[in-house]
């Protein structure tokens, strides 16, 4: 949905047309997010389709087509910008369930099956950290979908190093009672 | 060769049935010119490790080489001179004296090593210049923020000739702009040949590493491999999440 979206920011600054938008989207992701010039018409024609945006009549079609924001493509970009993306589902994250899976094999340590991960994600995080190493070589566009990618790898090596804790603390205390019940509970509510 | 080489370092404390290993049998070889992370958990023996490889604290057995000399056959004195002289040390809590200003902090290690107090405040000021806190010498500490007196710690640990930078969870409570600044600095310490060993929990902050050791119950379990050009992150298909 949202290489739409980004469309509507991008025409929100003025008329422009299909070539220019889709360069303007390229240099606005940090050039990480290529896209190819057949989806920027796609998606100008759907919107168009909407009443998100208008094309210039006078101008017959091809690459200097210009297109321009309607009041209905402000006020969806407002809507957008302003709504958080669902966040609230628990993931049925594929590294999770590698670890809670680890807890049930037989002969696995799942300390080390924790480090490979952790390992794996940190190599990632040097080389996108080995990226903004150059300050005279990124704009801020690119330093903020670095910094993006960096908090995400970060947040899923804090969580198996408080895994990796949790797991030595249970290893050392006496068997509780099991949870999966309550957690169970818990999920259903937040949903 | 190796700047800083630590040999089958093991380091007890305690003994009979209390004894604790805080680290066991660590090899580590640093580089000129190169940054190392230690990361592991509270507890995992990375403090440890790093003041035995500063030659604060004692190993019970195995081996330290700084630039190739064994410091356990070094008598105090020379000791000593190793840790004013060749290696700098960056603290948490930063370690400023109160009652210096942001230069003489970073001027001192010199005067204590022989320097003339002129030649030593010179030293500093082009020390906290290259930081760029020219315009913040004559501060003391709590006139600084958390920012600036971190990196008068800097200063004052690569000031003069020094090649080796021992760092212990660096950004100490400071934010990750600050934190990234600190490690930008102590990279800029290695490209002039530095060699430098950074402890954290922090992977954001090891990340700034040429190389990542992971410690685990004192022991090294593993370490990154260097990694692939990072132009090979823009080949791949795109950040899930971030637009489309």
């Amino acid at each position: 949905m949202s290489v739409r979206h980004a469309i509507l920011a991008l025409l929100s600054e003025g008329p422009k047309y299909g070539l220019q938008l889709q360069k303007e989207f390229e240099s606005s992701t940090g050039e990480i997010w290529p896209l190819n010039i057949g989806q920027v018409y796609t998606t100008l024609q759907r919107l168009e389709r909407d009443g998100l945006v208008e094309s210039d009549e006078t101008e017959v079609e091809g690459p200097q087509k210009g297109f321009h924001i309607t009041d209905a493509g402000v006020e969806e970009l407002a809507s957008w910008l302003n709504t958080p993306p669902d966040m609230t589902s628990p993931p049925r994250d594929e590294l999770v369930i590698k670890v809670l899976s680890a807890l049930r094999v037989p002969g696995i340590s799942v300390h080390d099956v924790i480090q490979v991960h952790r390992r794996y994600l940190v190599e990632l995080m040097q080389q996108w950290t080995r990226l903004k190493e150059d300050e005279s070589d990124f704009d801020l566009t690119f330093a903020l979908v670095v910094d993006a990618e960096l908090f995400r790898l970060d947040a899923v090596v804090r969580w198996l190093d408080t895994a990796d804790g949790r797991l030595k603390r249970a290893a050392s205390e006496p068997a509780t009672a099991p949870r999966g019940p309550r957690l169970a509970r818990r999920l259903v509510v937040r949903r | 060769m190796s700047f800083l080489e630590l040999r089958r370092v093991t380091k007890c404390y305690g003994a009979g049935p209390t004894e604790v290993h805080a680290i066991a049998d660590v090899d580590l070889a640093v580089e000129c010119g190169s940054l190392i992370a230690v990361m592991g958990p509270s507890g995992s023996g990375k403090s440890t490790l790093l003041t035995i490889a500063g030659s604060l604290e004692e190993p019970t057995s195995g081996e330290v080489l700084i630039d190739g000399t064994s410091i356990q056959k070094m008598s105090r004195n020379d000791k000593a001179r190793l840790r004013r002289r060749t290696i700098g040390y960056v603290f948490q809590d930063f370690n400023l004296l109160a009652g210096l200003t942001a230069v003489e902090n970073v001027s001192l290690p010199l005067e204590l090593d022989g320097l003339s107090a002129r030649k030593a405040q010179a030293a500093g000021m082009a020390a906290l210049e290259e930081l760029g806190l020219a315009d913040r010498a004559a501060h003391f500490p709590d006139e600084l923020s958390g920012g600036e007196r971190q990196r008068v710690a800097i200063a004052r640990a690569v000031v003069g000739e020094r090649h080796l930078l021992l760092a212990d969870e660096p950004s100490g409570a400071l934010d990750s702009t600050n934190g990234e600044a600190v490690m930008r600095l102590i990279l800029a310490a290695c490209k002039r040949g530095v060699a430098a060993v950074v402890v954290t929990h922090d992977a954001q902050l090891a990340s700034w590493a040429d190389r990542v050791v992971f410690l685990r119950d004192g022991r090294v379990v593993d370490q990154t491999v260097p990694p692939p050009s990072p132009e090979s992150l823009l080949e791949e298909s795109p950040p899930p999440g971030l637009v489309r």
